[in-house]
């Protein structure tokens, strides 16, 4: 009985433990900006540090900045603070160096606050965009992620990410921890806990569902979750190895790799777990599909000419392109969702990089620096690529614009952050 | 001995489902005390007779010192050919099949270093299909046999030195109940 005991409090003690590590943030570090960065001064919201939970512009300023598009010109640089348009000292702002600044404030409406912001061109003196929110005061963050993304689309034309989300595994001692989060790495929830592996986390179109490969039975099974009600159902479950789940643009089937044929290949089944039908046809290894936004071919990586390369073929059927041809082994491919991009892993002298291609021109080039790379995924805007990346033995998440000119690091202190899947826009 | 067993399982296991109440769901109670407890229990029975007798067969899976303990079959750099050195281990359990035409086994394959999770997935699985393969070709019924992957995920060692990746360069003949 004095075992069975002490044997409790050494599990309610590792309960909380990994509780701890559930909830941990991540830690995000902006690496290095573009050349052509846009000025923009976000001037502090009037009550902002005392109407809501969290002051909005730090949150504002974060988000413009990671996407490596924009400068902040600082809110002291001009003598006045400003929170109406009428008391905005245009020269002052031109004169340091501003080319649009935005200004906002919080106000108390009943139980809730108002929230409102305008953006200005600084050299038009001319309103951009505004808005205005009436929420509860927690909903702070939100709302500014909603501002940004605003001002994105108002400064650059593309459509904001900042209320995206981020799926990933997280290593934390024995665990798995399937977790997912704000695309800043805040608010971090973990969705499945195992003691076997996690791998492969891949998002529904409609933001709600996450397909996974889980090693719980012992072997690879595919499973999908749903994120609203927590409820959870096989997929794949049949005989050998089931892996690698990809969602076509509708929602409504899965590519996957079963090995029933005695290798693995790439089929197509119901979403929910109906009916196999085989993709690809060769002896080879023929694994990782991703669809092309119109849901016509499936990229994917096949050894039938020896190492691993990336070829596309038709869902319907027909025969395999190659489309990568530097290097002896490219793997993991991912799509834009603007159709135009393909991002995928090269191994070149022992290192393993993420590159980039042109699909029209076939022109790649490398995106990372360290030595060891996996899994890259697009922003549902294409703007960014996110991947894993091992630094000294710890794997921790960048976010870098294709072009390489910014990047975003994502750390967890306690535990290795892999195979990550950036969300698409929509939420349940 | 047993009963004591059995609540400490219970206990884990209660207490793991209270835990992940908060919000994250759980997969099942790990393998150590859950499904291969289980499968221990099964073949208890055997054990304990043939220890009180000496006339009763031991269950050559279960012995030390039969080659049957043996369970690894060790691959090449990049190869899923079931190398010479390898054979013998392979037509054991082949033998052991045939003869035992109700038990089954999972062959599981692994792979070393780094690469694509899901292209090791592949690789791992070429590994298992050879020695299924082999298996098959010496008269084990394909019923008995089921290859899958574990690619990169489970190593057995972790280290980065040569002799650290060979060992990882493995499929593992795990029976049903194991």
């Amino acid at each position: 009985m004095p075992i069975v005991k002490t044997l409790i409090r050494a599990m309610l003690l590792l309960c909380l433990a990994a509780a701890g590590v559930a909830r941990a943030d991540m830690t995000i570090e902006i690496v290095g900006g573009g050349a052509n960065r846009h000025a923009i001064a976000v001037l502090p919201f009037q009550n902002e540090t005392t109407q809501v939970r969290e002051a909005l512009t730090p949150i504002i300023r974060n988000d413009l900045l990671l996407t490596g598009a924009f400068r902040m010109v600082d809110p002291a640089s001009a003598a006045n603070p400003a929170f109406e348009p009428a008391q905005i000292n245009y020269p002052a702002w031109r004169g340091a160096g501003a080319q649009s600044l935005a200004i906002g404030k919080v106000e108390a409406a009943g139980g809730q606050v108002k929230i409102s912001f305008r953006l200005f061109d600084a050299a038009q003196q001319k309103q951009l965009t505004s808005g205005e929110f009436t929420v509860t005061p927690e909903r702070s963050r939100e709302v500014a992620h909603t501002i940004a993304d605003m001002i994105y689309e108002a400064i650059t034309g593309q459509k904001g990410i900042f209320n995206t989300r981020i799926s990933y595994v997280l290593k934390s001692g024995r665990d798995y921890l399937l977790q997912v989060a704000d695309m800043d790495g805040r608010g971090a929830q973990t969705i499945l806990r195992s003691k076997e592996p996690i791998i492969s986390p891949a998002w529904s179109p409609d933001g709600g569902k996450i397909a996974y490969v889980s090693f719980e039975a012992k072997k690879p099974v595919v499973w999908v979750q749903n994120l609203v009600t927590g409820q959870r159902h096989i997929v794949a479950n049949f005989k050998g190895s089931n892996s690698a789940p990809a969602w076509s643009p509708d929602g409504r089937q899965l590519a996957v790799v079963l090995t029933t044929s005695g290798t693995s290949q790439i089929y197509v089944i119901d979403a929910n777990g109906g009916g196999a039908r085989r993709v690809t046809h060769s002896n080879a290894i023929d694994t990782e599909p991703a669809w092309s936004p119109d849901g016509s071919q499936l990229y994917f990586v096949s050894d039938r000419a020896g190492g691993p390369q990336i070829y596309v073929q038709p869902v319907a059927g027909g025969s395999a392109r190659r489309l990568s041809w530097d290097g002896s082994y490219n793997v993991s491919p991912k799509v834009s969702p603007d159709g135009r991009t393909l991002s995928y892993i090269r191994r070149a002298a022992g290192q393993f990089r993420v590159v980039v291609q042109d699909l029209a021109s076939g022109d790649n080039r490398v995106l990372s620096s360290g030595a060891y790379n996996e899994r890259p995924s697009f922003a549902p805007n294409s703007r960014m690529v996110l991947f894993a990346s091992d630094e000294g033995g710890k794997s921790v998440l960048y976010a870098a614009t294709p072009d390489g000119s910014s990047k975003v690091r994502l750390a967890v202190i306690n535990g290795d952050v892999q195979d990550p899947a950036w969300g698409p826009f929509n939420r349940p | 001995m047993n009963l004591k067993h059995l609540l400490i399982g219970t206990a884990t296991v209660a207490l793991l489902a209270a835990c992940s109440s908060t919000k994250p769901l759980e997969t099942a109670a790990p393998t150590e005390n859950g499904s291969a407890g289980a499968g221990q229990s099964a073949t208890l029975p055997a054990d304990t007779g043939a220890a009180g007798q000496g006339t009763v067969a031991v269950d050559p899976l279960k012995d030390p010192n039969s080659p049957l303990s043996k369970r690894s079959v060790y691959f090449d750099f990049d190869s899923s050919a079931v190398k010479q050195s390898e054979q013998q281990t392979v037509a054991n359990h082949a033998e052991y099949l045939k003869g035992h035409p109700n038990r089954k086994v999972v062959i599981q394959g692994n792979t070393d270093a780094r690469g694509s999770r899901e292209y090791n997935l592949g690789l791992g699985q070429r590994r298992a299909e050879s020695v299924k393969n082999a298996m098959q070709v010496i008269g084990v019924k394909e019923n008995q046999l089921e290859a899958v992957s574990f690619g990169k995920e489970k190593p057995k060692a972790t280290g980065n030195t040569e002799a650290d990746y060979a060992q990882n360069r493995r499929a593992d003949i795990a029976y049903d109940g194991e």
